[in-house]
């Protein structure tokens, strides 16, 4: 049994997404396998956690994903892919799963499961699948869980945050997002996280618009 | 904005909603010429945002309607993201229905300048002055900030910028610029000379007194960005002859 954690999105009371995380994976490759096979039973979106900022940003891609089914225009197969393509800041699926889906070196995996109006699916019948499927440690998921996962560097790169300081700018004491323009001190204790996560969600609302 | 304001009595029927939204999980805040602003929660229980929703008008050919709705949307959600990247304090774009004409907009804490200065005003007191000069400066250069990234906000006024303190007792808060609904993007000196112009009005609409505060806006302005003391010449020609410039050809 793996620890699945049962989430309702604000507005969208009848979709229950069941969300479970484990760290330690070692069975990346045949779980990816499951994926590119299309095996009917692994209908989830796993992804690679190090590519998660928080769990905004999940929520952030999943409400897309589950928004865009409901009005029936996804761009991709399914929910779950298309949960893993509203991820990235292009319109390339291919690459979407190349950076924010299951690798073969994936250690910490996220697996999301929107079941849509498939009733049969509970959060009980996804821990047991997911226990048997995934061999890792079980863990909550939740901001805690990220902290110590998330590959910041590499998330800056995907979405290009760093885009307003290079190219030797003669912009003096400019430095991307993590400026605070106009505090004195006292409100200016945003880390660097909220900051990004700021950015992150508004690239994510404009793409493909 | 605040969370704290009684909600406005709507119309007696209520205007539909595009789904996923409905009222009972929304709160009227305002409601301008082109849209609403609700206050609610998107993605997840402890993320608060303001809904903007831009409903359609009834008089516009459909198609039509869902373009210009749909442009207008998208230009401000752009804005907003640009000057996001830049280290311009404006709220998050939380999340985007382009096609059903709504906008999520990341919660800002706080009050308007323009209830600060009315606040001010009410009680005509020389207490604070030191503060509330602090606070016109970090207006200034806020504002300074944005049209340096090229961004013109279109209707600077005294409500659309947020003081934004983390201790919401004091006035010492970030300068947060919000409703970016008629933004431009532009590094034109007149765009920029008539966003000044535009503010310095609504000051001079608050009160008389709220005036010589606008000098201390405008000198941090014209020390902000590089391009700032011409902005300012332009203003002085602004103020000759309004804001519109000729409409000859």
């Amino acid at each position: 049994m793996a620890t699945v954690e049962t989430l309702y999105l604000p507005h969208y009371p009848d979709y229950p997404i069941y969300i479970s995380f484990f760290k330690n994976v070692s069975n990346a490759p045949f779980l990816r396998q499951q994926l590119l096979e299309a095996n009917t039973a692994f209908e989830y979106a796993f992804l690679d956690a190090t590519m998660i900022l928080s769990p905004r940003h999940l929520y952030a891609a999943t409400f897309r994903a589950l928004n865009d089914a409901v009005h029936t225009r996804l761009k991709s197969r399914n929910i779950h892919s298309e949960l893993v393509f509203s991820l990235s800041p292009n319109n390339n699926i291919a690459d979407a799963y190349r950076r924010f889906g299951i690798q073969d070196s994936t250690t910490s995996l996220l697996a999301v499961k929107i079941p849509l109006s498939n009733h049969d699916i509970t959060a009980e019948s996804v821990s047991k699948h997911l226990g048997g499927a995934v061999e890792g440690e079980s863990v909550a998921f939740g901001e805690e869980a990220l902290a110590g996962v998330t590959d910041l560097k590499a998330l800056r790169k995907v979405y290009k945050l760093d885009s307003g300081n290079k190219g030797g700018g003669g912009k003096k004491g400019k430095k991307g997002a993590e400026v605070v323009v106009n505090g004195n001190g006292v409100g200016s204790g945003k880390d660097e996280r909220a900051e990004m996560e700021g950015v992150i969600l508004g690239i994510m609302a404009l793409k493909g618009t | 904005m605040s969370p704290t304001k009684p909600p406005l009595v709507g119309a007696s029927t209520p205007l539909p909603l595009p789904p996923p939204f409905s009222h009972s999980a929304l709160r009227l805040l305002t409601q301008g010429a082109e849209a609403l602003v609700f206050h609610t929660t998107l993605l997840d229980s402890r993320t608060p945002v303001a809904l903007k929703y831009r409903p359609p008008k009834p008089y516009r050919h459909p198609l039509l309607d869902r373009r210009l709705t749909r442009q207008r949307l998208l230009a401000e959600a752009r804005v907003l993201v640009k000057c996001r990247k830049e280290g311009v304090l404006v709220p998050d774009v939380v999340a985007l229905g382009a096609d059903e004409g709504w906008l999520g907009l990341g919660w800002v804490e706080g009050a308007t300048v323009r209830r600060v200065l009315d606040k001010w005003v009410g009680k005509r007191g020389e207490e604070g002055e030191g503060e509330l000069m602090g606070l016109m400066g970090r207006v200034g250069r806020a504002v300074g900030r944005m049209h340096e990234i090229g961004v013109c906000h279109g209707d600077l006024t005294t409500s659309n910028l947020m003081d934004s303190p983390a201790d919401l007792r004091s006035l010492a808060g970030d300068i947060v610029l919000i409703d970016f609904g008629l933004a431009t993007q532009s590094i034109q000196d007149e765009d920029r000379a008539v966003d000044l112009y535009v503010l310095e009005r609504a000051f001079a609409a608050t009160h008389p007194v709220a005036e010589p505060l606008f000098q201390e806006v405008l000198r941090t302005y014209g020390e902000s960005y590089k391009g700032a003391k011409v902005v300012l010449r332009r203003l002085e020609d602004v103020r000759m002859r309004g804001r519109k410039r000729s409409m000859l050809g």
